[in-house]
């Protein structure tokens, strides 16, 4: 038995251009309407509205569970006649403005701890005293200090928002790497500047995370603020609207009133908070 | 004024009549941890002239690095002093820009033109128009023209150390420092990397102080080379290295430079000298 050995042979191949496999392809047509996010919760929503219809019909009391169709119906009434959307104007008003003035005070404040230990004993102090305490539980002491009116309203809602916001911004800062820091050194950058021009775009995606929280917050505490104190700014808002229609038994209403809650959450969600992420963070490779 | 004094041996190489551009005198620096207090260089002297490409090279924990950031103006010297054009350094200026080795010394949210940009305006060097334009300049030199509007994150790890490069020359600093700036590319693109700058510095002639850890790289990119010894980081020997480039990469006097830069570092020229057996291939170079 013989074994031949051949040996292996050196070659080089002279590459020609690729032109019979197209480099890239399109992916169908489904799989793409499928990456499509608002598609995919658009189609959970429906599933979620087929089973509201479906328990409220096989329980049949309109008392206790209006379907969804009677509560759509509520809601388009409410809509059409102007007191929805008059109650929603005047929760969201009290809204933005405790929500913008809890924004401006939590960047003052982590400006602040990025600067100086002082500011960030400061801090961590305070949040830690402060985050734990349900935004709700302040608003008897408000409504001693500043009447029943707005204000109060926004007392709460500032502390609601204050905290998380500090919190989430201030651990973004932490996390902005120290080259980066260097750099923004290295140019001549200090003090404010700094923060502006390097700390807040690094740390946008923590900033971007704590307004949501802070959105979200503000929201639930203006809701139940109003719901169980009432009209406290006189006029009363969404959550006025769920409490005395609850107290007439309006179910259908009170139900139309808790869809326009989730609703507005939904679309500050997906319009605001999705866009801001998708022009920045997510463009500029720092989230997926 | 220009005599040399007597006695003093002047180099023919750098027979230099005006002042050097960057003094380090007796240059020592600590940094703290949360129990003590390290010693990373101790009574560093060195001089940079206009023009040249001096390297740092020395083992981890030698304080190249921290010698650098001391330059940079990052860390206040324990003792003795850092002059720019006679200038003590106080504080990190753009007149000294800085090449870090990590990829996110990029701010992601700006664009590769607008990284450029950036140090000219945040420094108020330039308007926006004429930033522009040079930003567009540098950035042909380093053949990434093309690539002005993308962001940092869709680029690979060369071409991002390209824009960082293009970011520093388009300053136009009296001095470019680089701390280890290829020390994160793969072995083929760092190649490339340091013909690109030699490249870039026949032309634009800049004075660079680069620090690295490889005796290869050191040899290649610099004209003059500071070996530095570890823990703490003192000076151990300034040698010539103009002659090499790439291409001199395997002749026999690169190698002889080599084994003697090894020599020094690792001070066991016991074992070097007197055993024959050892070939270059046994001598390891951190690359």
């Amino acid at each position: 038995m013989t074994t031949t050995v051949t040996p292996r042979q050196e070659y080089e191949v002279v590459l020609e251009p690729l032109l019979s496999v197209p480099v890239e392809r399109e992916l169908p047509l489904g799989q793409r309407l499928w990456q499509q996010g608002w598609l995919r919760k658009g189609l959970i929503l429906i599933l979620l509205a087929l089973a509201w219809e479906a328990i409220a019909r096989y329980q049949g009391n309109d008392l206790l569970l209006p379907s969804f169709l009677q509560t759509a119906a509520a809601l388009y009434d409410g809509l059409l006649s102007g007191e929805l959307p008059a109650k929603v104007g005047v929760s969201l008003v009290v809204l933005l403005k405790g929500y913008l003035l809890g924004i401006v005070l939590a960047f003052g404040l982590t400006s602040l701890a990025v600067s100086t230990q002082f500011g960030r004993d400061l801090l961590s102090t305070l949040t830690s005293m402060f985050n734990p305490l349900p935004a709700i539980a302040l608003l008897p002491l408000a409504l001693l200090w500043f009447g029943l009116g707005d204000n109060s309203l926004i007392f709460v809602l500032v502390h609601s928002v204050l905290w998380a916001l500090a919190l989430n911004t201030y651990a973004g800062f932490l996390g902005v790497s120290e080259t980066l820091r260097m750099a923004g050194r290295n140019y001549g950058l200090r003090g404010l500047r700094l923060v502006v021009q390097i700390l807040i775009p690094a740390a946008l995606p923590s900033i971007l995370s704590g307004l949501k929280i802070g959105w979200a917050f503000a929201w639930r505490t203006l809701i139940a603020a109003e719901l169980v104190f009432g009209a406290t700014s006189g006029k009363g808002g969404l959550g006025w609207y769920i409490f005395q229609n609850r107290n007439e038994l309006y179910t259908d209403k009170v139900f139309a009133g808790l869809a326009v809650v989730i609703l507005i959450g939904l679309l500050v969600e997906s319009l605001v908070f999705n866009t801001l992420e998708r022009i920045t963070v997510r463009r500029w490779g720092m989230q997926r | 004024m220009n005599t040399p004094l007597p006695g003093h041996t002047v180099s023919k190489l750098s027979s230099v009549a005006t002042p050097p551009l960057l003094q380090v005198d007796n240059l020592s620096l600590e940094y703290r941890t949360a129990q003590r207090v390290v010693r990373a260089t101790h009574q560093v002297s060195f001089e940079v002239d206009k023009a040249d490409r001096f390297v740092l090279l020395g083992p981890s924990g030698c304080g190249k690095s921290t010698l650098l950031k001391a330059v940079a103006g990052f860390i206040e010297p324990r003792e003795g002093q850092i002059r720019l054009q006679g200038q003590a350094v106080q504080g990190p200026g753009p007149d000294r820009i800085v090449v870090f080795q990590e990829f996110d010394q990029l701010p992601p949210w700006k664009t590769v033109k607008q990284n450029v940009m950036f140090p000219l305006l945040a420094s108020g060097t330039l308007k926006r128009k004429e930033a522009e334009a040079r930003a567009l300049h540098y950035l042909e030199k380093v053949g990434l023209a093309g690539f002005a509007d993308a962001y940092p994150h869709t680029l690979s790890g060369g071409m991002k150390a390209r824009v960082a490069i293009a970011r520093a020359l388009a300053m136009q600093p009296k001095i470019l420092l680089m701390d280890e700036p290829f020390a994160a590319l793969d072995a083929l693109t760092r190649r490339k990397m340091q013909e690109e700058l030699l490249l870039l510095w026949e032309e634009v002639r800049f004075t660079l102080l680069f620090v690295t850890h490889s005796i290869e790289e050191a040899l290649v990119v610099g004209n003059r080379i500071l070996l530095l010894s570890p823990h703490p980081g003192r000076v151990r020997a300034e040698i010539h290295s103009h002659q090499y480039d790439l291409q001199s990469l395997g002749a026999s006097d690169f190698q002889a430079s080599a084994r003697r830069v090894h020599r020094l570092l690792f001070d066991d020229d016991a074992q070097v000298e007197h055993d024959p057996a050892l070939g270059f291939a046994d001598i390891r170079i951190a690359y």
